[in-house]
């Protein structure tokens, strides 16, 4: 094993001894002087989930989550140096993760904050505004073509938990008292200029966001979706900025 | 001196973190020039390019980097080098520096700086990603001094004689991070002054100041920690001194990442190094 090989393997796992060849200059035992590097990698990497995944950490205390991401991190170890994204599929995690059973919503919350990272970081565009919108919708000979595009920092999260109620509780004073945790919700994520901001939205209204990401025309996106109020959510989507581009797309025959 | 093209102007510089975009953009404090972590910055778009777009027009700009791993055995990532320069390319530094460390290990990232031993091999090796480095960024880079905790029994090699070597070969600049001079010193028994006396001090482009943490080893002597999360220590600073004596006055920055305080406690201890510049620049 090459050196580095070595050191490496030490440092995600500490049941292993101390690497060979190492000395300190004052004859130190270098199994404590290697503590400081195991402990720098560890503690940078838990860290970084904590600070991905403030909620998770309110929601199960310190102590529980800095367990649960060292688990994590003896099967998840990075691989990639841009260390926002370590960590991305900690909610699988979470979601298997026998010991954390008893806050069924955790996972979700993860998700939630998962998407809400993304929306923060997601690529620019410009919005178009309400009189673009406006003038696209009123022209009756398109409209049955049109196309939406949405902001790239748009998601939706479809939760059995009051997961945006939740998460919205511990950015005060985070009570559950008074939270149907078993109400389920549907949550849209984006990012409006430089805030990300978090909705409830209908099931139907869900769904015809949902279809409108995957290129469905605007009026096939509304009527493959469950009954759902058009004009409230169209309204969000374009006071919030989250339409980027409409295009009069002739549909190939 | 320095004598690289796009040098940092010989003030104090901070790190730049994203609890103050807004108080330096609202503020415009009198501050030499920024430095950032390149992975930070390695997104599509949002607050972090918004703001920092708008404080690179107002002042000249670091580019750290602490990803790509130039003491690793591997090669170096090439999409990681790629984004290196789509962001020099976008920002337009005045500086990009990396460390003499360690931080990955084939497809496996550690997020921390690890240590090298110092013989011919791992000389041109580092020297070979250093060359890869400057060709690609089509721009010389410095190259940052390591705290470390332990050293290899394989070491044949001096670091300062190392580092001194690496420069010379690649034409790379030092950036002379005296806290880690520092640690490094008390970790390994080594005379800070000597230490920084035997490096080629026409080379440093930058410098770099911190704090530390304190430990013990296993023989309950001082073990201190590069944690970048204390007020500068006093023997640090009075080694900064004895650094500007012998360089003049260079860009430096207050380095602080961890236990963040206000704004105007970074911006105090800034002052501070720019009076010892102001200094520097009265005797040169």
């Amino acid at each position: 094993m090459s050196t580095q090989a070595a050191f490496a393997a030490a440092l995600l796992d500490p049941r292993l001894n101390c690497p060979e060849g190492l000395f300190s200059a004052n004859g130190a035992d270098p199994a404590s002087r290697f503590a400081v590097y195991r402990n720098n990698v560890q503690s940078s990497l838990i860290n970084a989930l904590a600070h991905s995944y403030p909620v998770v950490v309110q929601l199960v205390g310190d102590e529980f989550f800095r367990a649960m991401a060292g688990v994590y991190l003896l099967g998840n170890v990075p691989q990639s140096p841009l260390i926002k994204d370590y960590g991305h599929d900690f909610a699988d995690f979470i979601q298997s993760f026998e010991p954390a059973g008893s806050v069924p919503y955790l996972a979700d919350v993860a998700r939630l904050e998962r998407l809400r990272t993304l929306a923060y970081h997601a690529a620019d565009a410009q919005p178009l505004n309400q009189e673009q919108i406006s003038a696209a919708l009123a022209d009756p000979q398109t409209l049955s073509e049109l196309t939406v595009e949405l902001h790239p920092s748009l998601n939706l999260l479809t939760s059995a938990f009051a997961v945006v109620s939740i998460w919205a509780t511990h950015q005060q004073d985070a009570t559950l008292v008074g939270i149907d945790l078993e109400h389920g919700q549907h949550a849209l994520i984006l990012r409006n200029a430089l805030d990300v901001e978090v909705f409830v939205i209908e099931p139907g209204a869900s769904a015809f966001v949902r279809n409108l990401q995957n290129g469905q025309p605007l009026i096939q996106a509304i009527e493959s979706a469950p009954a759902f109020d058009l004009s409230q959510t169209l309204a969000l989507l374009i006071s919030h900025n989250a339409i980027t581009h409409l295009h009069h797309n002739k549909v190939s025959p | 001196m320095n004598n690289l093209p796009f040098g940092l102007p010989p003030r104090a510089g901070l790190g730049l973190k994203t609890e103050h975009f807004r108080e330096v953009l609202g503020s415009q404090p009198d501050i030499g020039f920024f430095e950032v972590h390149a992975e930070n910055y390695m997104v599509a778009g949002g607050p972090f390019h918004h703001y920092l777009g708008l404080i690179r027009e107002q002042y000249p700009l670091s580019l750290h980097g602490v990803g790509l791993s130039i003491g690793a055995e591997g090669p170096l990532d090439s999409q990681h080098l790629k984004r290196l320069g789509a962001l020099i390319e976008r920002y337009q530094p005045q500086s990009f520096s990396e460390h003499l460390a360690w931080s990955s290990h084939g497809p496996v990232f550690l997020n921390d700086l690890l240590p090298l031993a110092y013989d011919t091999a791992t000389l041109s090796r580092v020297c070979e990603h250093i060359d890869h480095v400057q060709s690609t960024l089509k721009r010389p880079m410095l190259l940052e001094n390591p705290a470390t905790y332990l050293a290899f029994e394989r070491s044949t090699i001096d670091e300062a004689d190392f580092i001194s070597e690496v420069i010379r070969r690649t034409g790379c600049g030092l950036l002379l991070d005296v806290n880690n001079v520092y640690v490094s010193s008390i970790n390994h028994q080594r005379d800070p002054l000597a230490y920084i006396d035997a490096l080629p001090l026409h080379a440093v482009g930058e410098i770099h100041l911190a704090g530390f943490a304190e430990d013990i080893d296993s023989l309950g002597d001082r073990l201190l920690i590069d944690d970048h999360g204390a007020p500068i220590d006093h023997a640090v600073w009075t080694l900064y001194q004895h650094v500007l004596q012998r360089t003049g006055p260079i860009a430096t920055l207050i380095e602080r990442d961890n236990q963040l305080p206000a704004f105007s406690v970074l911006h105090a201890e800034a002052h501070q190094a720019d009076e010892l510049l102001l200094h520097a620049r009265g005797r040169s």
